[in-house]
């Protein structure tokens, strides 16, 4: 005991519950993990509860509304050649930032290589899709201001709480993926110049990756919950 | 040029040159502490200055002529946002919280000093827009200190559009600030502690102000949601919280929204808050009890469980705010029984404190003093939250002067009374000099007993029912002459135990000039702080060896020790002597 205590960091380790305990909070480091990567962890949970609080709030207001809510698979219909198809544009949205975390999750790969060119090239890519992404999003909130007449303070349709929860949700998403785009790009050139040769890795790369799935990870939710729904 | 690495990570630390880089855009976590606690204390005392007015038109109804009914609201809501947001939160974590974490867990600095320091900056903003909202046409909103819609942005409320606006904005604001501070100091304790510095050895000060950094994280979310969607409903006019609703005699354009919806997310940030500034208290105390009473804190790994189990239930409490509400009985009995819960980790820790001060060789300095007049208050304020958690005796306690004595002893003096204990306690260190005794001795008796005449009247005030946030009482059935005089009283306490706090402000600045100088170790106490090369620590904190650290924070009065305290960089082979901790909680 007496030893134990003296060298500090050589504790020996019980078992179960106590053991993990005693493990998690030992010396210096709670997770092995640089600190940029665990406040982008914490700063991710954070973020967690903020949407959890607007989609919890958004399907409150839904179901207390007396007033009938617009069909989503209506309103984001789109007519393509010709074909009436529901939900088309959200699909392809959708599609899309599925696929960026693709090409995010290769440009990680690629920086733990340290391969610099390939590294930088595919989180470009990433940013591009990020950035038809909220391309796609103006386009969406411009048929719908325009055509559909939905406002956030009201809609032709129904609820106006609809107009209100979605502009207000998919902005908040968008500003998202807009910051997502500049860190990106930001980090791709950086990447790309060399700034972090000199440090050796390319950690950077991964906690931007960290924000970026989550942000798409996001959206699934939105979409289930707002669109599907 | 003075490079020192951080820890053990490469990261170098730029010695600032110039006052402006040093002082003013500083990424040294003591001076942002300082900018910080500064600009709260600021803030405090216009909060302060608020209380009185409110506290004239109480005590002396309508001889004040600048005290209008708008006004008087408008210093109500005023007061309470400063005082819980912009003073208790941000001066425990961001003052307190950024002094003591890096210097108690043996860090250089925060993880990221420069978010750091926008921290600091981006909290002056949010201070600076609220209080701008003083000055827009309508004044500050008068909704009262929770906010709630629909009356909070329609045109009979003082500052329904520019003073809520304000408000509004002001707190995403502070949110924003608040993340970018919190993230460090939660990132900061989980991944930056010196050699030895286990998490089951930190002094409970950075266990309070860790686990409340984490419930900011989660709680305030809330609050910048319902902000956000209330800005929407004032500014563009959406219905989220706005039913349709008659406004001044004529149809107003909302419909449909759902003001209970609000409640909600408000009390879910809402009773997180009090615990966000309850848990640091909480912690600073323990430390303050354990030092001047030369014992160890009792029960320090039930301590720690106490805060993370208080934190973690805090997050299920919150309807017991909205037993008026008309929610459904099941949730009512739901959240009674969470909130009679938390009161058992509570309740322990209050045993605790007792017990430690239990045959202790206790120094009554002024910290000590104000630390034990925290348990007093502490417990007053605590057996009251029984009585309210309890929905058939909150019902009629409700919106009356009982709950403001609940949550003023709570959640008002308490915490106060601690952070008067950690400045009179740790000032030697900040600045290097002893507060006058003297005068913090006459600071503490009329605080606390001057707190005590404010505020233990209010109780029966409230069960004869008199009703909170009312500008003028009239002729009532239940209201008996007598209470009127008992108001009066309680405003010349307040004014009373006002003026004394500028006695204390006064020994603050005295002692800069003028007080003792105190050493670097003055109270004996066995944490890292107090044992820095320099006093006021330099930056870096350490010097060019990071402290190693050996044994808890509570090795005081330890048998066969040479002296009564051993500070936890003492290895055990120089002094083979500890508290026996495996047995003792
Ligand atoms: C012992 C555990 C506690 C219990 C059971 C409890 C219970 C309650 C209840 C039921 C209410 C609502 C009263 C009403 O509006 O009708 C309340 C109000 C309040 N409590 Fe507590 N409480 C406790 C501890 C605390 C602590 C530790 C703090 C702060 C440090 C605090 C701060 C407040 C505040 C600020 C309010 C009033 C909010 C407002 O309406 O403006 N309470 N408490
Ligand atoms: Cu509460």
């Amino acid at each position: 005991m007496s030893e134990m205590i003296h060298t500090g960091s050589a504790l020996s380790m019980p078992d179960g519950m106590e053991g993990f305990v005693t493990d998690w909070s030992a010396d210096k480091q709670a997770f092995n993990v640089p600190w940029g990567k665990a406040m982008m962890w914490i700063f991710l949970l954070s973020d967690t509860f903020i949407f959890t609080c607007f989609l919890t709030s958004y399907m409150s207001v839904r179901m207390s509304t007396t007033v009938p809510w617009p069909d989503t698979s209506e309103v984001f219909a789109l007519t393509l050649f010709g074909n009436h198809i529901p939900l088309i544009l959200i699909a392809i949205m959708t599609f899309i930032l599925i696929s960026s975390s693709g090409t995010m999750a290769m440009a990680v790969n690629f920086g733990y290589r340290r391969d610099r060119n390939k590294t930088a090239l595919l989180m470009f890519a990433t940013a591009l899709f990020g950035a038809s992404f909220v391309g796609l999003q103006a386009f969406e909130w411009t048929k719908l201001i325009m055509e559909e007449g939905v406002r956030p303070w009201g809609n032709p349709m129904g609820a106006a709480q609809f107009g209100a929860c979605f502009f207000m949700i998919t902005g908040f998403h968008g500003l998202h993926v807009t910051a997502g785009v500049i860190y990106l790009s930001i980090v791709a050139f950086k990447v790309k110049r060399g700034d972090y040769e000199e440090k050796g890795n390319y950690e950077i790369v991964e906690i931007a990756g960290l924000y970026w799935h989550f942000v798409d990870l996001v959206w699934v939710f939105i979409f289930a919950f707002f669109y599907l729904w | 040029m003075v490079a020192v690495a951080i820890a053990d990570q490469e990261q170098v630390l730029h010695e600032p040159q110039s006052f402006i880089s040093r002082y003013i855009w500083s990424q040294d976590h003591k001076v942002i502490a300082i900018q910080y606690a500064i600009t709260a204390i600021a803030v405090g005392l216009v909060a302060l200055v608020l209380s009185w007015l409110i506290r004239l038109q109480i005590g002396f109804p309508n001889a004040f002529d600048f005290i209008d009914p708008a006004s008087y609201y408008q210093f109500v809501t005023m007061h309470g946002m400063i005082m819980v947001i912009y003073l208790l939160t941000a001066l425990l974590l961001g003052g307190f919280g950024n002094y003591l974490i890096p210097l108690m867990i043996g860090a250089r600095d925060m993880v990221f000093p420069y978010m750091n320091m926008l921290s600091y900056w981006v909290y002056l903003l949010a201070v600076l827009v609220l209080m701008a909202s003083f000055f827009v046409p309508g004044g500050p909103t008068g909704a009262g200190w929770t906010l709630y819609p629909p009356q909070a942005i329609l045109q009979g409320t003082p500052g329904a559009t520019w003073g809520i606006i304000l408000m509004l904005l002001s707190l995403v604001i502070f949110i924003v600030a608040f993340t970018m501070g919190g993230l460090n100091y939660v990132t900061t304790v989980l991944q930056a502690r010196t050699r030895g510095m286990t998490l089951m050895r930190m002094p409970l000060s950075v266990w309070g102000l860790f686990v409340a950094t984490i419930l900011g994280l989660l709680a305030f979310p809330a609050l910048l949601v319902s902000g956000v969607m209330m800005l929407l409903d004032q500014v563009i006019g959406t219905s989220f919280f706005m039913p349709a609703i008659v406004d001044m005699g004529e149809q107003s354009t909302y419909s449909g929204g759902s003001p209970i919806l609000f409640q909600h997310l408000f009390w879910f940030f809402g009773h997180p808050e009090v615990y966000i500034v309850a848990l640091p208290a909480f912690g600073i105390v323990s430390d303050i009890l354990s030092t001047h009473a030369r014992k160890n804190i009792f029960g320090y790994r039930m301590m720690i469980w106490a805060i993370v189990i208080i934190g973690g239930m805090s997050f299920i409490v919150w309807a017991h705010h909205m037993y008026v509400s008309g929610m459904n009985p099941y949730f009512g009995f739901f959240f009674a029984t969470t909130t009679l819960i938390i009161a058992v980790p509570t309740a322990i820790k209050v045993y605790n404190w007792v017990l430690t001060l239990w045959q202790g060789n206790i120094r009554l300095t002024v910290p000590m003093l104000f630390a034990i007049g925290f348990i007093f208050t502490f417990v007053n304020g605590g057996l009251t939250g029984l009585f309210l958690g309890n929905v058939t005796v909150d019902l009629p306690l409700s919106d009356t002067y009982f709950v403001v004595a609940h949550f003023h002893m709570v959640m008002g003096v308490s915490p106060i009374l601690v952070i008067f204990a950690a400045i009179y306690h740790w000032y030697p260190k900040i600045t290097g000099r002893m507060l006058d005794d003297t005068m913090g001795k006459i600071h503490f008796w009329t605080t606390f007993l001057g707190t005590y005449a404010i505020y233990f009247p209010m109780h029966y005030l409230g069960f004869l029912g008199v009703p909170r946030r009312y500008f003028a009482f009239g002729v009532t059935g239940f209201i008996p002459e007598s209470a009127q005089m008992l108001n009066a009283t309680i405003t010349i306490a307040a004014l009373f135990v006002g003026v004394f706090q500028f006695l204390f402000l006064f020994n603050l600045v005295w002692s800069l000039f003028k007080g003792k100088q105190a050493g670097s170790n003055p109270w004996e106490a066995t944490t890292l702080e107090w044992q820095t090369p320099q006093t006021p620590p330099a930056h870096g904190n350490w010097g060019p060896e990071l402290p190693e650290v050996h044994r808890w924070a509570y090795d005081y009065s330890v048998p066969g020790a040479p002296r009564d305290f051993i500070p936890q960089t003492v290895p055990f082979s120089e002094t083979p002597f500890q508290i026996d901790t495996e047995h003792e909680s």
